[in-house]
């Protein structure tokens, strides 16, 4: 049931109503990558290395390939041979095929513990898990490399034979574990630090931290004798599946269908592939359906977190706060292979403020360590802890509140950023005015220990390539197919900007992710791009639709289509106002004299920068015993442009707040001396839960997009920048100790607490 | 870049189209489209802003005069 929009300006889009797909999934009917199901199918599982780096010597699958149930092994052999230059574009870049096909399954070495070294199909889960300990895999262990600051040493243990450093697109000579170096540079940033009144210079660190999806990842596949091969997936996006897939094997794209199932959850880690290419060499091998699902420890071990990073940053600034001078070096880990979010961070480290003179250099590092993959909004968490922790140290210098001192600085349309792009109309300054003049921020906090931190974040959002189909049925109603994956209620989102052009009731309109099969091609649910671009396709498809309607109602009536017209949410003729029909009733005389009614909205757009921006306000208390925080209030605030379905802008919003909260207070990968993860389960990897936090406050704030029709920004990502920066301030608030290492554990409070009673310096802890 | 431009950050182009633009810059400052381009297209691990607006259809994009064209590393999202 739809609420009236309490805007006045649309029928649809800014009410709530309830989503296709809730009812399915709330009682548990929707189908997920571990729900399917089929005749004859087969159980696999992946044996994954122990060592975090060394040399594959042998593989001996003999004695598990003659366990009794087991029905096939494969290894890196089975996987077509890869030419050491051979290059591929996954539409994020080139990038080496080896490295893809390494990553599923390993050929010569082994760099990170868990990763993958043979499958096993078999006929139940038990047999499959019994057989990967009979697989033995002969290793010579080498020194391992899990800190990005170690990995750029002259010394460090090279993880790759050929690699070296591309300087865009130009390759140095030297063999290095530093896959890629990026600067960028605006004005005169020696000159602007001369001239700055304060000038402060810092480090930071971050560690690995997982997105943290509750469904593992997942795989189905059966590949039929004509070479066809299906697959079921739970995937941010199936045609990427797709290519990868095909890349991988070295199989015709058109030969591949990819069933994109439910999704529990990806941010940005369910873009890559793993288990889809193991199941169907298994399938190929077996003339079975297979299918692989993902532990939680090798979701940990053998899947992409965000990279831990070292950022150095000097700001300078005047004595009014006015920032002048930007100097930031930053060093994410890749993971065993290359191609970390470098490049966003160095996007992103001054992007939400006017800074005239700044340089940027940012490097990508592999590392022993689970190759990374994106996660909401890469890069930008990490350097928001860095400057939003070091503008809060100016303003306590010159004695500035602190959201005066980002809106002295914050972007606005026409600020040339460090990479030089400028930006078009944005919000950033909208959510610091709309912290500002929070009931949060205007509520006195009082008690021991207690203090109150902002901060404010940013996400560049993307656009590119999306469509969708929309066919007109008898009784008026619309099947909407598209091809974007539903994360947090996007299908009625989209059904809604489909829904919003003609005036129909949202439940009028029956929105379905299609395969690979069904629907044109769609770039992943990821990046920001959904409700913005595949809405924008949806739009499109609506204006095809009320075309064709229109024409239906000339026919009709005996009119040249010029001579009708949609308004008022009927079909009339311009000439004779008594003839009008609303689309119900026009579907049914078309359904009975015309063509079918077929619309369809293909979009492939380029966007800009503007993106969207999130500012934060919260409220701790830290526990001086047991070092534990308490998050007492949160307020997110985030320029959606428009926010189509509130509800879903909000739990974007609360989410990625949830997940900034873990990743400030608890979350990261705990290494050993080997490289070893020692907390690949959720009972020692710690994400907050429902029990942890206060209701999430969010204050939707609305800078219309000039790109889209309904003004939307993406809201996904940008929400995850500032938690971790706006905590570290609270936390210096509370307890007078700011802290520059990721995460701020109850023992790193114990410690700062610690050594400030005995009278230490009072900058925190670790990477001062 | 700036190596393949004698440590020039901005460069004055004719060009009607991205193409031309690149066409061009190639004559000052020769190698410059090697780097950037591939069978025709933009190289992958290259993204392309006219006038502050990352643009999808590479080097068929028109641009006007006084427009600013950059090249960016290739971005993506999660």
């Amino acid at each position: 049931m739809s609420d009236n929009s309490e805007n006045g300006k649309y029928k649809v889009i800014g009410t709530r109503p309830i989503r296709h797909d809730g009812a399915e999934k709330v009682i548990g009917k929707a189908i997920y990558g571990a729900d399917v199901r089929m005749s004859g199918m087969l159980y696999g599982q992946v044996i994954r290395s122990p060592h975090a780096h060394a040399r594959i010597k042998s593989i001996d699958t003999s004695k598990a390939e003659a366990l009794e149930g087991v029905r096939a092994v494969v290894t890196s052999k089975d996987l077509p041979k890869t030419n050491e230059d051979d290059m591929i574009d996954l539409g994020e870049g080139m990038t080496r095929l080896k490295y893809i096909r390494d990553n599923i399954l390993a050929s010569d070495k082994v760099l990170y513990r868990g990763h993958a070294v043979a499958g096993v199909a078999a006929i139940n889960q038990q047999t499959a898990e019994e057989a990967l300990s009979l697989i033995e895999v002969e290793y010579e262990v080498l020194p391992a490399v899990v800190n990005v600051i170690d990995a750029m040493k002259d010394d460090a243990p090279l993880l790759h034979d050929t690699l070296t450093t591309d300087e865009m697109g130009e390759q140095t000579d030297k063999k290095s574990n530093i896959a890629a170096h990026l600067q960028h540079k605006l004005g005169d940033p020696e000159k602007g630090f001369k001239e700055a009144d304060i000038v402060i210079e810092h480090e930071f660190h971050t560690a690995t931290v997982h997105q943290g999806y509750i469904e593992p990842h997942n795989g189905t596949a059966i590949w039929n004798p004509d070479g066809q091969l299906t697959i079921w997936t739970s995937t941010q996006g199936a045609f990427v599946v797709q290519k990868q897939v095909a890349a991988v094997l070295d199989h015709p794209i058109s030969k591949v269908k990819v069933v994109p199932t439910e999704i529990g959850g990806g941010f940005g880690g369910k873009i890559p592939i793993y288990l889809e290419p193991v199941a169907a060499l298994l399938s190929r091998k077996t003339g079975h359906p297979v299918k692989l699902l993902m532990t939680r420890a090798g979701v940990f071990e053998g899947t992409g977190p965000t990279p831990g990073s070292y950022v150095r940053l000097k700001l300078g600034a005047d004595k009014s706060g006015k920032l002048v001078a930007g100097d930031c070096y930053l060093a994410f880990e890749a993971g065993g292979y290359p191609g970390s979010p470098m490049f966003c961070g160095c996007m992103c480290i001054f992007a939400c403020y006017e800074v005239p003179n700044a340089i940027v250099n940012g490097y990508d590092v592999v590392v022993n360590k689970p190759k990374s993959a994106p996660y909401r909004a890469p890069g930008s968490t990490q350097v928001a802890f860095a400057i939003e922790t070091m503008l809060d140290e100016i303003a306590e210098k010159l004695g500035m509140d602190s959201f005066d001192i980002r809106l002295l600085n914050a972007a606005k349309e026409g600020t040339r950023r460090v990479d030089d792009l400028v930006y078009p109309r944005i919000g950033c300054v909208e959510t610091m005015e709309a912290g500002k003049a929070s009931d949060h921020y205007n509520t006195p906090l009082e008690g021991p220990y207690r203090g109150r931190g902002v901060a404010t974040g940013y996400w560049f959002n993307i656009g590119f390539k999306s469509c969708v189909t929309a066919s007109v049925n008898e009784d008026g109603t619309v099947n909407l197919m598209e091809g974007s994956t539903d994360i947090g209620g996007s299908r009625t989102s989209i059904a809604m900007q489909f829904a919003e052009v003609l005036a129909l009731p949202v439940e009028d309109v029956n929105p379905r992710v299609g395969d690979t099969g069904e629907i044109g091609y769609n770039d992943v649910t990821g990046g920001s791009r959904t409700t913005y671009a595949t809405g924008y396709a949806a739009y499109n498809a609506a204006q095809d639709v009320k075309a064709q309607m229109i024409e239906i109602a000339a026919r009709h009536w005996e009119l040249s289509a010029d001579d009708v017209e949609f308004t008022d949410e009927v079909f009339k003729s311009k000439k004779d106002s008594s003839k009008k029909l609303n689309f119900k009733e026009l579907a049914k005389i078309g359904s009975a004299d015309d063509s079918p009614v077929i619309g369809k909205g293909s979009v492939n757009l380029g966007f800009h920068i503007g993106g969207s921006f999130a500012t934060n306000i919260v409220d701790v208390e830290v526990d001086p015993e047991t070092g534990k925080v308490t998050i007492l209030r949160f307020t997110a605030i985030q320029d959606a442009g428009k926010a189509i379905h509130p509800s879903y802008v909000e739990g974007q919003m609360q989410g990625g707040s949830v997940q900034g909260i873990g990743w400030a207070l608890n979350e990261e990968y705990f290494y050993n001396a080997d490289g070893k993860m020692e907390n690949s389960t959720f009972l020692d990897y710690r994400i907050p839960t429902a029990l942890d936090l206060p209701m999430i406050e969010t204050i939707i704030v609305e800078v219309p997009n000039p790109t889209h029709p309904f003004g939307v920004r993406g809201v996904g990502e940008a929400n995850i920048a500032p938690p971790p920066a706006a905590i570290t301030n609270a936390i210096y608030n509370a307890i007078g100790v700011r802290f520059r290492e990721l995460p701020m554990r109850p023992d790193r409070i114990i410690a700062a607490l610690a050594a400030k009673r005995e009278s230490e310096p009072l900058e925190a802890v670790a990477g001062s | 870049m700036q190596k393949l431009t004698n440590g020039t950050s901005v460069v004055m182009v004719e060009g009607k189209t991205v193409r031309e633009v690149i066409d061009n810059l190639d004559k000052q400052f020769p190698g410059i489209k090697d780097r950037l381009c591939e069978n025709d297209r933009i190289r992958p691990n290259f993204a392309v802003a006219v006038n502050s607006e990352i643009i999808t259809v590479g080097l068929r994009k028109q641009v006007e005069p006084d427009s600013e064209v950059h090249f960016l590393p290739a971005v993506s999202g999660g």
